[in-house]
């Protein structure tokens, strides 16, 4: 077991590596001059100059690769072109309302998804089945903004339920804060749950063949403890899998739905950044957001001994 | 004979009836792949023949500035005297129908050409990967660091750094989705290399570009069909999206994610301008993914049972 949790702690290196390196080589792979892409259309020559020293593009790329890792370790991020503020500062200041928005997705979407997913795979063929099964097609397909704003227009546009955009802190209180990410989490939800209730269904709809399931019933025990504590179980590994791989898809959905509802997070950040050309800000987010998805896939990972004692490494 | 075997057809009858036949049974059993096929190859020709289906998408009329669709009229929305066109105009007159067609024309030409892209890079990289060692340690240490950066957020770096066009579009969203094709690819060869036949191949001295080609290209087809059917729905997806976030097509082409963000100012009080486009958007990326689950369905029917 120790073992098992060291090797797949060793094994994230090689891929934090290769993120790091393509991260810091982004801006040279581009054709032409680096400093002159961050500089943007309308820069003079001393404006180039300018970044080039800051940045330490003028060094050999050896010594600005050395450097930057070396600054990474020290946990410096760099510091904005566009604000001249450390990185760090600004991801700390627009993690709240990120971090509200995928909490409060992961549990709408794992609330909704995995029992809907059981049910479908437990009453497989009827016409609930049907329609989850239309419903994850759809959660697929429908693009977050566009059910970002479907949902605007009907809820807060329409009815006047819920306030249609911004982010209220918690520290303003807890409803206002709730109120303010009721529809962001329900629109950024869609796709994740689609995914999960499809592989809950799949992974449920297997292990409800296996002969321990008919012994259960045949032992007299009802239909939801069967399900749960037999069916679910042993379907757990591919659905907590699946919710690791998600995140990637998650993070993604996280940058649209802080545009479509106004939200300072981490999301807007990265699109002022891109429309700045702030490249330290965009390097820092990629290494940010990838080491977070590898995270939480090591700890889906290191899960599955909790749900699959069978599994011993 | 010839009179019974239809015009120009070089087939005897009973030839030309039994593959009908087959082409019947084709569709009665895979309906998803069928209508799904036909909504797309409709939306391609309305893409296509743009020009006869509406007016011109860039002719600006500042008189009817923010008219709301004649759609709507029929529904009793807004007085029957100020509405213009099908789906409205925008904030500088534009005709949103017009608009609307010519953007099935980006997100079409883009959704294909990164599925094309993609699959034939992961295509060469797996079938490498697959079988040269050396290749495989290095090539899949690379894909997995770049699976590791969500996909949209490496897009959106490469197009920050790229610029705005859609041919840089098309590279950024290929870009993230090579590793996927790559992994499928890669799979795909470990198995097919240990079958017996591949054995007999080696062993009687076939070559190894001959052995790739020849004996295991072939067998991964179907779930490359599959794949690039799905890369296809996320390209347009992605597209629309970098489009809507200012850093996909240049603004000054209608691509429904353009039409998108310009019309999120006026959404509050002007919706149309942004649900139409939004919503041809959720239709082709939802029968793109409903192509992609019939072609699974009838490729791969032992992975079909598992998720249906």
């Amino acid at each position: 077991m120790y073992a098992y949790v060291m090797r797949r702690v060793v094994a994230i290196i090689p891929v934090m590596a290769v993120v790091g390196i393509f991260v810091f080589l982004l801006l040279h792979l581009t054709p032409g001059d680096p400093a002159a892409i961050i500089a943007g259309d309308y820069a003079s020559p001393a404006d180039i100059e300018k970044i080039r020293a800051r940045l330490g593009l003028d060094q050999p790329i050896h010594v600005q690769f050395a450097r930057w890792v070396g600054q990474l370790a020290h946990g410096d991020l760099g510091v904005s072109i566009f604000s001249n503020l450390p990185v760090t500062k600004l991801i700390g200041q627009r993690l709240e309302p990120t971090f509200a928005l995928c909490v409060a997705t992961i549990i709408l979407s794992i609330v909704i998804a995995v029992p809907l997913g059981v049910f479908a795979a437990w009453r497989a063929g009827t016409f609930v089945d049907r329609a989850t099964m239309v419903f994850a097609v759809l959660g697929f397909s429908v693009p977050i903004f566009v059910i970002g704003y479907i949902l605007m227009y009907v809820f807060a546009i329409e009815l006047r339920w819920l306030p249609a955009q911004g982010y209220k802190p918690l520290a303003d209180g807890f409803v206002p804060f709730l109120r303010s990410i009721i529809l962001p989490s329900i629109a950024l939800s869609t796709l994740y749950t689609a995914l999960i209730a499809r592989i809950s269904r799949a992974s449920v709809l297997e292990v409800l063949t296996e002969d321990y399931i008919r012994t259960a019933h045949a032992k007299g025990l009802s239909s939801p403890i069967v399900l749960m504590r037999h069916a679910l179980r042993n379907a757990a590994v591919p659905i907590v899998t699946i919710i690791g791989i998600g995140i990637a898809l998650l993070i993604g959905g996280v940058v649209v739905t802080e545009s479509v509802f106004n939200i300072p997070g981490l999301g807007r950040l990265t699109v002022d950044a891109i429309l700045h050309r702030d490249y330290p800000v965009i390097q820092a987010i990629i290494l940010v957001f990838s080491g977070v998805y590898v995270f939480i896939n090591l700890l889906a990972d290191l899960a599955y001994t909790l749900f699959d004692p069978r599994i011993r490494y | 004979m010839a009179a019974v075997a239809g015009a120009g057809s070089v087939y005897p009858s009973g030839v030309v009836q039994a593959r009908a036949a087959k082409v019947a049974e084709f569709a009665r059993r895979n309906p998803t792949v069928i209508v799904s096929a036909s909504v797309l190859l409709l939306m391609a020709l309305m893409a296509g023949f743009a020009h006869h289906l509406a007016s011109d998408p860039m002719a600006l009329d500042p008189a009817v500035r923010l008219k709301p669709p004649c759609m709507m009229e029929t529904f009793g929305f807004e007085s029957r005297t100020s509405c213009r066109g099908w789906f409205g105009t925008d904030h500088l007159g534009r005709d949103v129908y017009a608009r609307t067609v010519f953007g099935a024309r980006i997100s079409l030409t883009v959704g294909l050409a990164v599925a094309a892209l993609s699959t034939t890079f992961g295509l060469v990289i797996g079938l490498l990967a697959g079988y040269v060692r050396l290749f495989d340690a290095i090539a899949m240490r690379v894909m997995d660091g770049l699976m590791a950066i969500p996909s949209i957020l490496l897009a959106i770096a490469l197009m920050a750094l790229f610029g705005s066009s859609v041919q840089n579009v098309i590279i950024a969203i290929s870009v993230p989705e090579i590793p996927r094709v790559v992994r499928l690819v890669r799979a795909v060869v470990l198995t097919i290399r240990e079958m017996p036949y591949v054995e007999a191949a080696v062993s009687s001295g076939t070559r190894l570009p001959r052995i790739l080609l020849r004996h295991i290209l072939p067998n991964t087809f179907a779930p490359l069909m599959v794949q690039a059917t799905y890369v296809c729905a996320a390209a347009v997806i992605v597209e629309a999206l970098l489009s809507f976030l200012g850093a996909g097509t240049p603004p000054e082409i209608p691509s429904w994610g353009n039409m998108m963000a310009e019309g999120r100012v006026y959404f509050q009080i002007k919706p149309w301008m942004l649900l139409f486009p939004g919503i041809c958007l959720a239709l082709m990326v939802l029968f793109v993914n409903l192509l992609g689950d019939g072609l699974r369905d009838t490729l791969d029917p032992r992975i079909a049972r598992r998720m249906r």
